[in-house]
């Protein structure tokens, strides 16, 4: 595996705010990287220093093995979809299509036809004048028809129906199939999309939280139903991320490394369940939010188990 | 994919042997493509291939450069052995367990099996 980017040990502030922070990680090249988040967790920040609209405060951002600001070997090789992307007032449907045809040097006029048609887009309407759905869908067939080697889509779904949705995760796939590439994509949709996801990043206020693949991820993540004793002895041998009860019963999710957890909780007598990814990127998102904000006994209600 | 069942690329490889088990997928026959396994069941294509070499380290499917994967000759019958040898883990085990927690003794275990295979 290369690294198609790499972030090391970057921080980013604005006046005030610190949007990211240390943050050190890679995107593997040719695979479909889910950049998962709740809203402000610095997803698009990272979008934007991944494809040089902003300068790390500290730290080094490296595209294709280069910086990529106002670097245009990196950024002809890009492509940026942004959530609620603006075009310039007088652009038909049309006229992005003509002018991405001669921005991406990988563009694939073919391809864009058919998604022009499957997205059933009118090709003469001004894009402002479109419905927010039908401007995410401009903005998917610019992102996949551009077959640039890096594709980033910072939630492109906004106002996209359920149909749209499945049509735009379906020729996602086909395209990535028969020609692999790197894809970012940001979603807050994590059900929809965790299937088709070969690697995780999850952002929570500004800090790494995971960053594995995904199939790494769904065998490490159980959930364990029981009598509320089994279940506290069980989740203090793991790493707890949430936890309820109702009488005398207890569910808990937790993260574990041991290869033996499954095993281990049936022995005692626990039910075991995989957790969806986005139940897992809840916990997670949640236990990181406790840990900053109560003291560590108050953590969970599992009391008298051993931590 | 169902989330219970384990990892997608084992469910992949699963739905595959079941394929070759139950004979839809012939002995010789063309596997089909991590591509379109990937379109099907709407998966990433590295986890669809992870699924198809799992089967072709079994030694259940073979590749040939620039075709495909096929059913290697021989592969029901390995899979059939290998399933037998499983079918007391998977069946007999969580079968005796709720027998216990629910108080039904081995022998009424047993006159059941024999009422249900004489029915069938």
């Amino acid at each position: 595996m290369t690294a198609a980017a790499t972030l090391d040990g970057v921080t980013m502030r604005f006046r005030g705010h610190t949007a990211l922070t240390d943050v050190t990680t890679e995107v593997q090249a040719d695979t479909i990287t889910g950049l998962l988040g709740r809203n402000g967790a610095g997803k698009t920040t990272l979008m934007q220093l991944l494809t040089g609209h902003r300068v790390p405060t500290t730290g080094d951002v490296r595209v294709l093995g280069q910086a990529p600001f106002e670097n245009d070997a990196v950024l002809s090789r890009l492509c940026f979809i942004r959530e609620g992307q603006r075009y310039p007032d007088v652009f038909r449907v049309c006229d992005a299509l003509d002018a991405a045809a001669r921005l991406y040097p990988g563009w694939d006029a073919e391809l864009a036809e058919q998604l022009v048609g499957d997205f059933e887009l009118p090709r003469r309407r001004q894009i402002k004048k479109l419905s927010r759905g039908m401007n995410s869908a401009v903005g998917i067939v610019l992102g996949l028809a551009s077959r640039a080697p890096i594709t980033l889509f910072d939630e492109p779904y906004l106002g996209l129906d359920a149909v749209a949705r499945q049509l735009f995760y379906d020729r996602l796939l086909a395209d990535y199939a028969e020609h692999p590439r790197t894809i970012v994509l940001s979603t807050h949709l994590i059900e929809e999309i965790s299937d088709l996801l070969e690697h995780v990043l999850l952002i929570d206020r500004g800090r790494v939280l995971l960053d594995a693949d995904a199939e790494t991820l769904r065998s490490t993540a159980l959930t364990v139903t029981g009598p509320a004793r089994e279940v506290a002895t069980f989740a203090a041998a793991h790493q707890l991320l949430t936890t309820e009860s109702m009488a005398g019963q207890s569910r808990a999710v937790v993260r574990t490394r041991s290869a033996t957890a499954h095993r281990d909780a049936s022995v005692l007598g626990l039910a075991v369940d995989r957790t969806p990814l986005q139940q897992l990127v809840v916990g997670m998102s949640l236990a990181a939010h406790r840990d900053l904000t109560a003291p560590a006994a108050d953590r969970t209600d599992l009391q008298g188990a051993p931590r | 994919m169902n989330e219970d069942a384990g990892p997608i690329f084992r469910q992949i490889a699963v739905q595959l042997e079941d394929a070759i088990v139950d004979g839809s997928l012939a002995e010789e026959g063309q596997a089909p493509s991590s591509n379109e396994l990937a379109a099907f069941h709407r998966i990433n294509p590295a986890t669809a291939a992870k699924g198809l070499n799992q089967l072709v380290s079994d030694g259940v499917l073979y590749k040939r450069r620039g075709v495909g994967m096929f059913v290697a000759t021989g592969a029901r019958e390995q899979l059939l052995k290998r399933r037998r040898s499983e079918f007391a883990d998977q069946y007999l085990t969580p079968l005796l367990a709720e027998a216990e927690k629910v108080g039904i003794s081995v022998p009424e275990i047993a006159a059941m099996l024999r009422e249900r295979g004489d029915r069938s």
